[in-house]
């Protein structure tokens, strides 16, 4: 028998994701131990400590990494200057992402008071009046987080579908947390897990045929096999090949929510708590771009000028057809967190357009990209968790005398469009915010946005692929219509402070609504509305006339991420130089 | 260049009075928009520095570029932010600040009564800011920061009475149209980066002349369409009349004087991609051509009295851009007229502005009239300005558009007959509809009530206002002639442009003057006919189909609809109802067929994240399928 | 040579034709008899209990008797594996396997705490 002999371990290396994965097993035993009362500032101090750890554990490894790529375990763990970047990014979008999760708007956060528990159920209303908070969301993001610092980090395609599993559960779980709404988030939460499987068995499949290939599952022994200088049995059988690149890539652009496998990310985010959705949405995002990358960028090396033209055949594809649905059903839409989602698709698109070259250049762009794509859209959920509903109840005099003749009642946030119109009168400095965002998106200049376009359509035009990159810009014009249509709607439109009959939203937008193609879920969501409205004094309170006005909450956590965000946004558009000049010494030695 | 180190402070003046203004909110209320006048003054006085250090030198050394440094680098491009000096550059900086100083001096008093004046000042500090970055810049990319500046500036002021629905409408109409102009810069920037690995001006056009002519067409093609949406210049005139629904000192300074004039900078600043590409300037003319001849049939029918000054800024771009297409030979025509006319237009608009002061915002030219003697000071700087658009010598508008045409004339074949008509018809039209203007406003019978309800009392605009519209008005009278002076002008930019040879028209010079003269004087004899001495109805009568036409602005927003929006929505609702119908038809129809088999199985399942899966399986194959299908 | 993965795709479609050929057989040759016991969850004619207020859903305690299994059978498939081989991997075996308990034990506690356990 061969002698046992222990791996060393770098742990310097891992010690941003393990600084992440402990805090989060950290916090379960927290949860288990620390009373209630306390919990919640508890759990936000570790985590927002354990994120700021792993931030600095990044920039101290940085320098390191600029020499040679980190290898652990033989390469389970492989630490490139790019994989490092992308941490960089989910960590930065995470701890902006937190500050929102931990918003407490009117008392109450954006989660329900005991997930588990039927909606509507009379159990459900006891812990909402015993002000039960479901704390375990900080290690979920947590766990989440650390998943995603793994996913383009390591050399090894078990690893990378451990790491998809690590960052995928704790999100769908997460989805099914939202207070209000709850069918609405339990049917997000239930359609992202049986997606989420679907491409994960995806992934999975590919990962076996490439193992069949090539006889390894760490990329490089793969990209030998391509070059056909491994000992594979199969060599020269490149469809097999093919075959698992296609369906490894697939798996991965179902998490960068990439057509044609974008379907779950309109009703996930719709769904999915705000916090979560902005969480979600950036961070998500930036990993599954950078273990996509990882994945294509190393492949790409032993692929034959055959094989590699496949492969960019199918992000040429998958690119443009991304911009398309991402902009023109984006036009379509009347609520404000779906607007999100389909931008967030589309954006998916103009990031797959800096790839196509397979360069230092398009990986710099990615880089930023991603960097400015989160921020803003951590800072744009972040705008919608606090622009609020208010239900005005009318009390009979009788009871309480004349000086309290009305209660009010801070609900959901107010989602549809039509109660966006006239927000820019009641809170200015938040609708300049909100407008940057959608403006950065949108890729105006002087803002993160246009820099980062600017970057990854002229990496394409480098690339050769102009025509991809003339599309890009096509499609972001088109865009514009649906960012300048919100930010009219908040600034020029005076707000229609209505009128409602009980137990519904405005009417304004209830058919156009069921015109989109909200469909699937528009019985849900009616559901929720109606019936699952979440507050005892609702159901007890006298059937009058209820005013349902916009009221823009006052300023916590989240107005702290809006003014970062901002703040971030407008930097990266107006000095990018030295963030750029980062990206550059991430995307030296890319694979 | 001693003073060069001054150039930044031209976009910076006016950036940090933008910046004090929109940050300090309420507290600045009382002193905000003095503050407004003093950065555009004080950017304005630094112009004028600039300019005494350019004259000193001699003409080949007056272009020189001021770096700040590398702004971003993205792989082998570098983009620095560096601001070039030049005599053209020089002529907007000088242009925009003046007319921008006047016209905020005449906006403090014209929106005295609005509680958000000092917002108001910010906003044209930050326009006057952005369009100096615009025509200061040295490469494309900095340009294009000017430009989007220039554009949010122009979409927050004419938004800015935002009550009113119409105004909502209009700034987004101009933002989204402006955007397909936007999409033309990129594209250009794309070509050029592809080409030539640069977007500054230097390495641009130093390498337009080795293109070939292919791309070059491609570059002057896409950079027209930018023109085209900033400048309102046909097919993306749209916006313009919309846009006149904001305050009426915006639509002097952003929408006749500066602003829409940016995309003539554009071309002639790219003057020598143009000439590597001959086609593309012809289209150039075309556009101008058109636009002229559009911009005078709408004006002659419009009501509205900024409506019409608003068809007929389009017109006049209309022949800068028809000059800027005539090669080197018109472009300093282009930038000259542009000169001339932003200080008449601006004085134009200003007397506009004050005639709504004076009856109560209307601006329905019917309900007008016999205003001359209520309104002496006005009507005497209108009608100057009246005069120099008429290009009556010795009046301004005569030194330049008289040049354009004779321009116009120049060349072989069918071109100079083509355009040299057009020009000389534009300016008969233009004779007739601004004499049209004038005489329903000032001249004849009054058609307003002076007494009971909806009673009007006309009377003349505070100091305030009346000045810069005086100064205007001598300048509408003087700058061309003082600009002419032993050809001043041409030589000026000469540096810029390049010298042009003579070249002699196919007409005689002084039949075209006399022609244009005559064209001239029947339009504006037609126009007294009508408008002065004949009864002019109150209500606008029917007329013939024509008439119609150009009041509804010869269709143009029926055409947009049809042309652009109409496939965008087809394809969206497409889009809709396929991911409804068709994929999900399609999966229940698959399902009907092992219906015994699957009934249990749909039953127990949400049938639309089925249809989800379907759709990313479906997806897959088909990717799968076009990688067989191209690859193999 | 005949290619290594023809016995793959054999597989495959012996699979296949078992998996499809079951169902289609099933639905051909099967006796059609509805009634309300066939129709109702588990097709065993006895009422799903308690049943949920809302519908259709499970005891909250069956996801803490799964939760609780898991932990103890992953517990299980790591440690038998590990205690064979405990001699060969020596320290390193022993302080992994620790470490692995420690990780394990979290759950547990979490949900000792949170009641889990309290079976009433």
């Amino acid at each position: 028998m061969i002698d046992f002999v222990a791996p060393t371990i770098d742990w310097a290396a891992v010690s941003p994701v393990l600084v992440v994965l402990a805090a989060g097993v950290l916090g379960v035993l927290l949860e288990a131990l620390v009373p209630a009362r306390a919990r919640r500032s508890v759990q936000l101090v570790l985590t927002l400590g354990a994120l700021a750890g792993a931030l600095v554990a990044v920039a101290l490894l940085w320098g390191r990494v600029q020499e040679a790529a980190l290898s652990v375990v033989g390469g389970s763990y492989l630490l490139t200057p790019f994989g490092l970047g992308v941490q960089a990014v989910v960590v930065v979008c995470a701890l902006l992402g937190v500050l929102v999760v931990a918003d407490r708007p009117g008392g109450q956060d954006a989660f329900a008071p005991t997930a588990a528990a039927v909606p509507g159920s009379t159990y459900e209303e006891q812990a909402r009046r015993a002000g039960l908070e479901q704390t375990e969301v900080y290690p979920l993001v947590l766990f989440a987080t650390g998943g995603m610092m793994l996913f383009p980090a390591t050399d090894d395609l078990v690893m990378l579908f451990i790491a998809l599993e690590v960052l995928s559960l704790p999100l769908y779980v997460l989805c099914a947390t939202a207070r209000r709404r709850r069918l609405l988030s339990q049917e997000a939460a239930a359609k992202y897990f049986l997606l989420g499987s679907f491409a994960s068995a995806l992934l999975i499949f590919g990962v076996a045929l490439l193992y069949g290939f090539a006889g390894s599952v760490r990329l490089g022994a793969i990209a030998e096999a391509l070059a056909g200088q491994g000992a594979s049995p199969l060599a020269g059988m490149d469809v097999l090949a093919l075959a698992g690149v296609l369906l490894v890539v697939a798996g991965l652009l179902f998490k960068v929510g990439a057509a044609p496998f974008h379907a779950w990310t309109p009703d996930v985010y719709t769904g999915a708590p705000t916090p979560v959705t902005g969480f979600m949405a950036a961070c998500t995002k930036a990993a599954a771009v950078g273990a996509l990358v990882r994945f294509l960028f190393t492949l790409a090396e032993g692929m034959d000028a055959g094989t590699r033209h496949g492969v960019e055949v199918v992000l040429w594809t998958v690119a443009l057809l991304t911009m398309v649905v991402g902009t023109v059903v984006g036009v379509v839409q009347t609520d404000i967190k779906r607007v999100l989602a389909y931008s967030s698709i589309a954006h998916a698109g103009f990031v797959l357009v800096a790839l196509v070259g397979f360069s230092e250049t398009g990986a710099a762009a990615v880089l930023f990209y991603l960097l400015a794509y989160g921020l803003a859209t951590v800072g744009a959920f972040a705008v919608v968790t606090v622009v609020r509903e208010r239900l005005t109840t009318p009390v009979p005099d009788a009871e309480h005398g004349a000086a309290s003749a009305a209660s009010d009642t801070l609900l959901g946030e107010a989602t549809h469009l039509a109660q966006w119109a006239g927000v820019g009168r009641k809170a200015p400095w938040l609708t300049a915010a909100f407008a940057l965002f959608l403006l950065s998106m949108a890729g105006i200049p002087l803002t993160a946005g246009f820099i980062a376009k600017f970057g990854a359509f002229s990496a394409a035009v480098d690339a050769g692929a102009w025509p991809l990159a003339v599309a890009g810009v096509v499609a972001s014009a088109v865009a514009v219509f649906f960012y300048v249509r919100v930010i009219v709607l908040m600034v020029l439109t005076p707000p229609a402070d209505e009128l409602v009959p009980d137990g519904g939203a405005p009417d304004g937008g209830a058919p156009e609504a069921a015109g989109t193609d909200a469909g699937p879920d528009a019985g849900a969501a009616a559901h929720a509305v109606g019936g699952g409205a979440p507050t005892g004094t609702l159901t007890a309170a006298p059937a009058a006339t209820r005013t349902v006005v916009t009221v823009v909450t006052t300023p916590g956590p989240a107005a702290l991420v809006v003014a970062l965000c901002a703040a971030g946004v407008l930097l990266l558009g107006l000095l990018p130089a030295s963030v750029l000049d980062l990206a550059g010494q991430a995307a030296k030695f890319v694979p | 260049m001693q003073t060069l180190g001054l150039a930044p402070w031209l976009v910076g003046l006016p950036l940090a009075g933008a910046a004090v203004l929109l940050l300090g909110g309420r507290r600045t209320d009382r002193w905000g928009h003095w503050l407004g006048v003093l950065a555009s003054t004080a950017a304005f006085a630094v112009g004028l520095v600039l300019l005494a250090d350019v004259l000193r030198l001699p003409a080949d050394e007056r272009v020189a570029v001021h770096s700040l440094g590398t702004w971003l680098e993205v792989g082998t491009l570098q983009v620095d932010a560096a601001f070039r000096v030049d005599p053209l550059s020089l002529t907007f900086v000088l242009l925009v600040t003046f007319v921008g100083t006047l016209i905020h001096l005449y906006s403090v008093a014209y929106m005295a009564h609005d509680v958000d004046r000092r917002r108001f000042f910010a906003y044209l500090n930050l326009f006057v800011a952005a369009m100096l970055l615009l025509v200061l810049a040295d490469s494309y990319l900095l340009l294009f920061v000017g430009w989007e500046g220039v554009g949010v500036a122009s979409f927050l002021l004419i938004g800015f009475w935002d009550h009113r629905r119409e105004n909502a409408v209009a700034g987004k109409k101009a933002f989204v149209m402006n955007r397909v102009g936007d999409m033309g810069l990129i594209v250009a920037m794309m070509l050029m980066l592809w080409q030539v690995g640069s977007l500054s001006f230097g390495d641009v056009l130093g390498a337009a002349g080795g293109m070939s002519t292919g791309v070059a067409t491609a570059i002057g093609l896409m950079l027209l369409l930018a023109a085209c949406g900033k400048s309102a210049q046909f097919p993306l005139q749209a916006w313009l009349g919309d846009a006149m629904a904001g305050p009426t000192p915006v639509s002097a300074l952003i929408h006749a004087a500066t602003m829409v004039t940016a995309g003539v900078y554009l071309l002639v600043r790219s003057a020598p991609v143009l000439e590597a590409a001959p086609t593309a300037q012809l289209v150039v003319a075309v556009v101008g051509a058109v636009t002229l001849l559009f911009g005078a049939v709408v004006g002659c029918a419009k009501d509205d009295i900024k409506k019409a000054l608003a068809a007929s800024t389009m017109s006049q771009i209309g022949y800068m851009m028809l000059a800027a297409g005539l090669g080197p030979i018109g472009y300093a025509f282009a930038i000259f007229h542009l000169v001339t006319h932003g200080f008449f237009k601006a004085g134009l608009f200003l007397g506009a502005g004050s005639v709504m002061h004076a009856m109560d915002d209307s601006v329905d030219m019917r309900r007008f009239g016999g205003l001359g003697r209520a309104l002496p000071v006005t009507a005497v700087t209108m009608g100057l300005g009246w005069l120099a658009i008429l290009g009556v010598p010795p009046f301004s508008g005569y030194w330049s558009k008289d040049k354009i045409i004779e321009a116009a004339f120049v060349g072989e074949g069918w071109r100079p007959w083509v355009f040299g008509t057009v020009a000389l018809v534009g300016a008969g039209i233009t004779a007739f509809y601004m004499s049209r203007l004038f005489f329903m406003t000032f001249a004849g019978r009054r058609r307003w009530e002076s007494e009971g309800e909806g009673a009007r009392h006309p009377h003349e605009a505070p100091f305030l206002m009346r000045l810069p519209m005086i100064v205007l008005a001598v300048g509408s009278v003087a700058l061309g002639g003082l600009l002419t002076l032993g050809g001043g002008f041409t030589t000026w930019l000469e540096p810029v442009v390049g010298h042009a040879e003579h070249h002699d028209p196919v007409l005689p010079v002084w039949l075209i003057i006399t022609l244009t003269l005559v064209l001239v004087v029947l339009g504006a004899a037609l126009a007294f006919r009508l408008y002065a001495v004949q009864q002019v109805p109150v209500e606008p009568p029917a007329s013939n189909a024509l008439v119609r036409a150009a009041r509804r602005d010869l269709y143009q927003d029926p055409v947009n609809e049809t042309l652009a929006m109409l496939p965008g929505q087809v394809a969206t609702r497409t889009l809709v109802y396929a991911d409804r119908t068709v994929v999900d038809s399609a999966f229940l129809r698959l399902a009907s067929g092992v219906r015994r088999a699957g009934d249990g199985l749909r039953r127990s399942q949400n049938g639309y994240v089925r249809s989800y899966a379907a759709t990313t399986l479906g997806g897959l194959l088909v990717v799968a399928a076009v990688v067989w299908a191209l690859a193999y | 040579m005949t290619n290594p993965y023809v016995p793959v795709l054999v597989l495959m479609a012996v699979a296949a034709v078992l998996a499809l050929g079951g169902v289609a057989a099933s639905a051909v040759i099967g006796p059609k008899r509805y009634n309300r016991a066939k129709l109702e969850a588990y097709e065993c004619g006895i009422q799903p209990t308690p049943q949920a207020t809302g519908g259709g859903r499970l005891p909250v305690k069956y996801y803490l008797v799964a939760m609780t299994f898991i932990v103890f059978d992953i517990e299980v498939v790591f440690l038998y594996p590990w205690a064979v081989s405990f001699a060969w991997l020596a320290g390193f075996g022993l302080v992994a396997m620790l470490v692995f308990l420690a990780l394990i034990t979290v759950p547990f506690v979490y949900e000792w705490r949170r009641g889990g356990f309290d079976w009433v």
